[in-house]
């Protein structure tokens, strides 16, 4: 006699103790801790931050590691934690021209005002796997700054560096020379005081605003914006090469006037990364020719990341622009519904649920077909027109 | 853990804004009303939509029932059952006629529902005209001007190549002469229950973030044509467990030559047949 | 929905001062002109002369800069440049057909020809398989598709196939206009005599009205009553076909005539 099958709930169960199990690992290997992930592994929680929205550099290490190092797993991680979190306020817009600046680079312009900075990068790095162990690097024998002190016992050398700069010092934006000389429309309107609409509250509609459309891509998967935009620049979207007008990597103090004081007052700084990405255009229904300039944002430092999200942001205002959209990359609808990867990953998953009943509809359906098409091909008739 | 969320997990502020667009859904039958659905513990596509609305119906007094494939134990309905006995430490019950709210995935129980009850389904696609037309702003004027002529060369392409309507579950439905809808991935075998049914029907599409209803003693067609109308799948076997042969089978297979035996799949159904026969 | 017989005293349709700028270039400029039901109209002109402009604001499928498009709908004289989208959606799916030069526009590629043909009459309400079926069989025929092409796809099918089931899928709902932008272009010789002559008997046999906008005076000729000469966005010669392109009066239309209706 058939019984039906039970069990699914100690199934779960003992899932729930094998992943807690194998997340630890052998026992005679020692625990890494947060510290150790948060600065060691500092780009990984940086992408966590980022795509999770969420700057709290502690939590976004705690979720590397409790995903084992399942990077869209750890971001699932934080975006769940966040949307449990209270909202207290807006904060006052970052400036990112006044930033602690610890790399910028300008792929458009040989020397720039405040001048180029490579700073960290694995760009001229040779990447060749340092099998034996590093010797610990010399110390660069600086004192950090104070601020940084403030911020962390530890000082990480990130902090270390922009110890070098000064601290949140004004530089100018390379587009604003090509502004300047007329060749760039002046920058959209800052929108301080008004509410910025939220795309963690109201859902996606297209076509979107520019700030939900950056909103975004800032949390897109890395990966998606980054295969987007090279379709771009492969043809499928783009026909002129586009250029980097500007990339910075930093700190930005975070501002916040609290109702009860009615004064601004600094809570703090984050580590960004702004693009922007510069593109000629001869010209078109809407616009006059000139040069047009697309925007990234990150947190954490993210070129790969900042870079694609200006690629995308320009060719997501073609449809506005009254461009013809033929690419996918210009396509709203298709970038900004696809481009987040807790969605994405989950849905793509969720075919790994039972989905018997739909089967076996499936099932009855294919039967009586092939049922019905043998019979009929024992009986030949004339097919009926 | 679960003591410092709040009660069925989501704030009292989303519970509401989720209530007002089950109202709206509720007023224009079969609209897929756009909400502003949260970023929930459970992963995208595995139930977001129903549970996001389960947890803003959910009260201290209710008693819950989840299924998924018509089955109170299969990993993914524990799962969700686990998640809101952690954080609302409510009633659970397999017992459908007991249940006030019934979370379900691909299913519509056997026992007739009461008007006391909810159904609440959970729903990975909602889009009925998905398949025909990707994009949402255009299936949103096809709805909105009732252009429904496309939905029906899909019904016609099946007819002239299969001699019939090729559709097996999510069979898309026409709601109180309005809109179409999909029935979520229900078996069209569930199809009719809908229909005139007693209870409220909610659809939730989390990944999408939609909310549609069917309010009680709603009109619910299954498209068809006149000369090709809307059919049942049938089985030439019943229940090897309670006999049953009016309900959904699954098919299991028993051996390695492929020996195939049909089972009820609402398991709890079955079970209650199979008692009340022993006594 | 039940319509009012619509006013005889009026045109089909009236153009009137239309204009469409793209930015600062002009795609055409103040156009003017009537079509009385049962009428061809051709237009001809180079290519960037502004025509297939002209048809696309004409069908509503770009939006003018100034000026209308009345149209005597059966819900009344609408002008197409101001009603509603439901309105214009309904016209266009009921009332006005148009015929597009690549047939992928204008055609589903991964439905049968006969879900092509059934997809308007499904569009505005017939749920019996059978009567659609029955109706897109002799729709094939009058376009001279063989009926037992009715299951396969347009992919399958040559360009003037194709071209001819485009045509048979907008006439299937009897519209009160037809709109055809460059229908013969890109088929070659043989192929176009075949789909002109399937043309001409309709617009016989049906007494079609038409707005068929060509870069071929033959294919003009041979279809159209009266004939627009569009230059640079503008119409620069009208008249009745055989008197504008056996005499010409405007340089322009001379250059056109004279390059390529050669004997």
């Amino acid at each position: 006699m058939y019984v039906a099958v039970k069990g699914g709930e100690a199934a779960v169960a003992n899932s729930r103790k094998l992943v807690k199990r194998s997340r630890r690992g052998p026992l005679h290997i020692p625990k890494i801790g947060t510290d150790q992930v948060d600065h060691q592994l500092g780009l990984a929680v940086d992408r966590v931050m980022a795509e999770g929205a969420l700057y709290d550099r502690k939590a976004a290490a705690q979720a590397i590691l409790q995903s084992q190092g399942d990077m869209v797993e750890a971001i699932f991680l934080l975006r769940a934690f966040r949307t449990t979190l209270k909202r207290f306020g807006n904060s006052k817009p970052v400036n990112t021209g006044k930033m602690q600046v610890i790399r910028r680079v300008s792929g458009a312009f040989k020397d720039i005002p405040g001048g180029q900075i490579l700073g960290p990068t694995y760009d001229y790095t040779h990447r060749l796997i340092e099998f034996e162990d590093e010797p610990e690097p010399p110390s660069r024998g600086i004192q950090p700054s104070r601020e940084a002190q403030i911020d962390s016992d530890s000082t990480s050398p990130d902090q270390e560096l922009a110890g070098l700069a000064p601290r949140f010092q004004q530089l100018p934006w390379v587009v604003d020379i090509l502004r300047n000389q007329g060749l760039m429309p002046p920058a959209s309107e800052t929108l301080i005081g008004e509410a910025v609409e939220d795309l963690t509250r109201e859902p996606l509609k297209v076509p979107a605003s520019r700030s939900i459309r950056l909103q975004n891509l800032a949390r897109g998967d890395e990966g998606f914006l980054l295969g987007t935009a090279y379709s771009l620049q492969r043809g499928f979207g783009l026909d002129r090469h586009p250029f980097l007008g500007e990339l910075r990597v930093g700190y930005v103090e975070l501002t916040y006037t609290p109702p009860e004081l009615g004064f601004e007052i600094s809570i703090g700084r984050v580590k960004v990364t702004e693009c922007f990405m510069i593109n000629r255009n001869d010209g078109s229904e809407n616009r006059s020719p000139g040069f047009e300039n697309g925007y990234g944002l990150v947190f954490g430092q993210n070129e790969r990341k900042a870079m694609s999200m200006s690629l995308l942001d320009r060719s997501l205002q073609s449809a506005e622009e009254g461009v013809e959209v033929k690419y996918p990359a210009q396509d709203q609808e298709f970038v900004l519904s696809h481009s987040d990867n807790v969605e994405s990953s989950g849905f793509v998953q969720h075919l790994k649920l039972p989905h018997y009943v739909d089967f076996q509809s499936e099932l009855v359906f294919i039967r009586n077909y092939t049922k019905d098409s043998q019979k009929k091909r024992k009986v030949p008739v004339e097919s009926s027109v | 853990m679960s003591l410092q969320y709040n009660f069925a997990y989501l704030d009292e502020q989303s519970k509401k804004m989720i209530r007002r667009s089950i109202l709206k859904a509720m007023a224009i039958p079969g609209f897929q009303v756009p909400f502003g659905g949260r970023e929930m513990p459970l992963p995208y596509g595995w139930g977001t939509g129903g549970i996001q609305l389960t947890a803003s119906l959910l009260g201290k007094e209710d008693c819950l029932k989840v299924i998924d494939q018509g089955s109170d134990d299969t990993t993914n309905a524990v799962s969700i059952k686990d998640f809101f006995k952690k954080t609302a430490r409510i009633e659970i019950t397999e017992n459908t006629e007991d249940a006030t709210i019934i979370q379900t995935r691909h299913r519509i129980p056997e026992t007739p529902l009461t008007p006391q009850q909810i159904m609440v389904y959970q729903v990975p696609i909602p889009e009925p005209l998905q398949f025909i037309e990707p994009k949402r702003q255009e299936n949103a004027k096809m709805h909105a001007f009732s252009e429904y002529g496309t939905m029906y060369v899909k019904l016609y392409e099946d007819i002239a190549r299969h001699e019939r309507i090729a559709m097996a579950f999510d069979y898309p439905v026409h709601v109180n002469g309005r809109y179409i809808m999909s029935p979520s991935p229900i078996p069209k075998f569930d199809n009719p229950k809908l229909h005139q049914s007693c209870a409220m029907h909610i659809f939730g599409a989390g990944r999408e973030k939609r909310i549609y209803a069917v309010p009680p003693y709603t009109d619910v067609v299954s498209l068809d044509f006149e000369d090709y109308p809307f059919e049942l799948e049938e089985w030439d076997e019943s229940c090897a467990i309670c006999g049953s042969d009016q309900t959904f089978l699954d098919e299991i297979i028993t051996d390695d030559e492929g020996t195939r035996m049909f089972v009820c799949s609402d398991t709890e159904f079955c079970s209650r047949v199979r008692q009340k026969g022993k006594r | 929905m039940t319509g009012n017989v619509p006013d005889k005293s009026l045109p089909l349709l009236k153009v009137q001062n239309l204009s469409k700028f793209y930015g600062k270039n002009m795609g055409c400029h103040d156009i003017n002109f009537e079509l009385a039901e049962g009428e061809v109209i051709g237009v001809v002109g180079e290519s960037g002369s502004g025509k297939s402009t002209l048809l696309k604001c004409i069908a509503g499928k770009i939006n003018t800069t100034n000026g209308s498009v009345f149209f005597n709908s059966l819900y009344g004289f609408v002008d197409l440049c101001q009603c509603d989208e439901l309105l214009l959606r309904q016209l266009t799916r009921t009332q006005i057909g148009y015929v597009t030069q690549n047939s992928v526009d204008g055609l589903r590629m991964n439905i049968s020809a006969g879900g092509n043909i059934g997809e308007r009459l499904m569009a505005n309400g017939m749920r019996n398989y059978s009567q659609i079926r029955k109706i897109a069989l002799e729709w094939l025929e009058k376009v001279e598709i063989e009926t037992n092409r009715i299951d396969d796809l347009p992919t399958t099918f040559s360009g003037g196939m194709q071209q001819r089931l485009q045509i048979a899928a907008n006439l299937v709902t009897d519209p009160k206009i037809i709109l055809m932008d460059e229908p013969t272009s890109g088929l070659d010789v043989s192929v176009q005599a075949r789909l002109i002559d399937v043309l001409r008997k309709l617009v016989s046999r049906l007494r079609l009205s038409m707005i068929l906008v060509t870069h071929d005076l033959a294919v003009a000729r041979m279809l159209s009553h009266r004939l627009y000469v569009m230059k640079e966005g503008k119409i620069v010669e009208s008249g009745l076909s055989d008197q504008i392109l056996d005499d010409p009066r405007e340089p322009y239309t001379q250059l056109l005539v004279s390059s390529v209706l050669k004997p």
